[in-house]
């Protein structure tokens, strides 16, 4: 018997293992958690390995800080104006895509669908890892007793981590995206295909059963689909690196994903407490103030514009110190010079008429039943018929023709309507010519308001132009083969 | 005869740890490696506690102790993962019988042979945890022989050093 004690007790202790090994697979389900028992060894084992892990990382955390926080300060200062300046910026964008998110949420609650945002995380810290390739598994260090809960989505600014596993009380056990036995629903974000996503025998993520698919190509964005009910949709999970044959299911391919978060050097993480389909509070107050902003900018823009167009609108009595000013001048050519427009100068006119600018004497030098006094005036009255009598009369319209009523103003889409030209401030003598430069401005497609009194003077200077579009309410419309196309 | 021979040779060779060592050293193996890949992310193809019951298995020549030593130091390590407890436990306590009982038999303070039962043992420990994954467990999960065969290597070579280093903490008789 003494022969054999050895054997025996090698089987025996292999025996009770077995044993304990059947007692813990044969729940129904696999992923629930743990039996007390196994729980308490795991607890222990943790318990065990936790505290020094804890102080390794602290004193690590505490001598970085001490170098980050009092050191190496050099270059914070600059550092703090870029981010300034990129908060300030992401907020403008903000602003920009707020009106498109909230078209998308009109158009998912048409849908019911439930969008899911993340509401509340809780900043940890990575103290440890299993320790073995067959296993990838972090601890951080928060657990149950600062809120967290087994099945909780872990993730950094990046991309997606893992989940919770086990929580304890001060530590939790996240399962990393790598592991084997990992799961997450993931979407290609450009071909819209759905798939698993779980890691392979060398710790690398994959999309495992997909059918072949060519459009599938190397750089395409992955995100979560949401459908796992454990992370958020629309987080990013990689882009593609490959796409392999599953040896072991063929005709499936798997895909190879490059993790958007480094996997391998994870320090901090973030675990998603909360999630809602209610934006939070403090995203819609950021969202307020980006849209505050944006349209302050865009005010503020605007009012610029006038105040350089219109001048005379500025308070003249009011002091102003110089210094100031000029900075305040110089700030505002270069902030308008990246953000104002270029000013429309219209081109000079090619034919000028009575309705060019400073083509007619103002109103206070005319006398009803009297001719021009002003030589000037005179002589560019008298030219008017010769200019409309020309033979290029035609080509003007065809010319008029070819732009959209909008840029015209045209006969068919305004004038047969006979509305009144005061509506239209783009056919004001300043605004008539196009903004395209080089575009002719025709005579027909401008109708100031001050030119309509005067219409029934020189009525032969308009008519013969065909083009042309007379606001009179009775006038005729001109043919559509002018226009060259249908009157809108 | 060849009984006799042994069991003096078993008495003569036999290796004497204080408590201490014994507790600590598959501690601090078991620590570091979960500790180290953290920031070394390769870090993890090492298998420590792996090489320390083959350590203290080969030194004791005793079979029972080193049963329990690679069950106590597999249980620990599985209770670190996620899986099942009992994977390791069971293929290092098959590594530590058979370690123990191959000390007996041959020289394992020689380099070689260090390197040689370092190989095979680590080797032997991955195919029981596959075996157990696969056909106890039915967890189908993709296996990259030539990754496997790689850490063996790697395992049999440190192990050699690292043999050496746990050399100098043995008393001198």
């Amino acid at each position: 018997m003494s022969r054999y004690k050895n054997i025996l007790f090698l089987v025996t202790v292999l025996v009770v293992q077995i044993i304990g090994l059947a007692a813990q697979i044969r729940r129904p389900n696999p992923t629930a958690a743990d039996a007390p028992a196994v729980r308490l060894i795991r607890y222990w084992a943790i318990g065990l390995m936790s505290p020094p892990e804890k102080v390794i990382h602290g004193g690590g955390t505490g001598l970085r800080g001490l170098w980050s926080n009092y050191l190496d300060l050099r270059h914070v200062r600059q550092q703090n104006q870029e981010l300034r300046e990129q908060v300030g910026r992401l907020q403008l964008e903000q602003a920009t895509l707020l009106e498109d998110a909230r078209q998308g949420q009109r158009l998912q609650q048409l849908l019911a669908f439930k969008e899911h945002y993340i509401y509340s995380t809780v900043p940890t810290q990575v103290i440890g890892t299993a320790g073995t390739d067959q296993s990838r598994i972090l601890y951080v260090d928060k657990g149950a007793k600062d809120g967290l809960k087994p099945d909780m989505a872990v993730i950094t600014p990046d991309g997606i981590v893992g989940k919770l596993k086990d929580v304890y009380a001060h530590t939790s056990q996240v399962l990393v995206i790598s592991d084997q036995t990992s799961g997450a629903g993931v979407l290609l974000e450009s071909t819209r295909l759905r798939g698993v996503l779980r890691g392979n025998a060398l710790g690398q993520p994959q999309i495992i059963n997909m059918l072949p698919d060519d459009r599938v190509k190397p750089g395409e964005r992955v995100i979560t689909s949401g459908g796992d009910q454990i992370y958020p949709r629309g987080l990013p999970v990689g882009v593609v690196d490959r796409v392999v044959a599953d040896t072991q299911n063929p005709p499936y391919l798997d895909i190879i994903i490059k993790p958007a978060a480094n996997l391998g050097h994870l320090e901090e993480l973030l675990v998603i407490t909360q999630a809602s389909d209610r934006m939070p509070e403090k995203e819609q107050q950021d969202l307020v103030q980006s849209a505050a902003e944006g349209a302050a900018v865009s005010q503020r823009r605007a009012s610029d514009i006038l105040a350089e167009r219109l001048p005379g609108l500025n308070d003249p009595n009011a002091v102003v110190d110089p210094k100031q000013d000029q900075k305040q001048s110089d700030a505002a050519a270069a902030a308008a010079a990246a953000a104002i427009p270029p000013k429309l100068h219209p081109p000079p006119t090619l034919h000028a008429d009575h309705y060019s600018p400073d083509a007619t004497p103002p109103a206070n030098a005319l006398t009803p039943g009297h001719a021009i006094a002003d030589p000037k005036y005179a002589r560019q009255k008298d030219a008017q018929p010769q200019v409309a009598n020309t033979t290029d009369a035609k080509p003007a319209a065809a010319k008029t023709s070819a732009r959209s009523p909008e840029q015209t103003g045209d006969a068919a889409g305004e004038g047969a309507s006979a509305k009144p030209p005061a509506h239209h401030p783009a056919t004001s003598p300043a605004g008539a010519s196009p903004a395209v430069p080089g575009q002719e401005a025709s005579p027909g497609t401008a109708h100031p308001p001050a030119a309509k009194p005067k219409a029934p003077k020189a009525p032969a200077t308009d008519q013969p132009a065909g083009a042309d579009s007379t606001p009179e309410p009775s006038a005729k419309p001109p043919a559509p083969a002018g226009d060259g196309g249908p009157p809108r | 005869m060849a009984i006799s021979a042994s069991a003096a040779r078993r008495e003569l060779d036999v290796q004497r740890y204080p408590l201490l060592v014994v507790v600590l050293v598959p501690l601090l193996a078991i620590f570091v490696q979960a500790l180290i890949p953290r920031f070394i992310p390769r870090f993890d193809i090492l298998d420590l506690p792996l090489l320390v019951t083959i350590y203290f298995a080969v030194g004791w020549r005793n079979p029972i102790a080193g049963t329990v030593t690679g069950a106590v130091i597999g249980l620990i390590q599985d209770a670190l993962t996620s899986r099942p407890l009992g994977i390791n436990g069971i293929s290092q306590c098959v590594v530590g019988f058979l370690a123990a009982s191959l000390g007996v038999k041959i020289d394992v303070e020689n380099p070689g042979t260090r390197l040689l039962i370092n190989f095979v043992f680590t080797l032997l420990n991955i195919g029981i945890y596959l075996f157990i994954m696969h056909h106890m467990l039915a967890q189908n999960l993709g296996t990259n022989w030539l990754h496997e065969v790689i850490k063996a290597v790697i395992n049999s070579i440190v192990g050699v050093f690292f043999f050496d280093i746990l050399d100098r903490v043995r008393p001198r008789d």
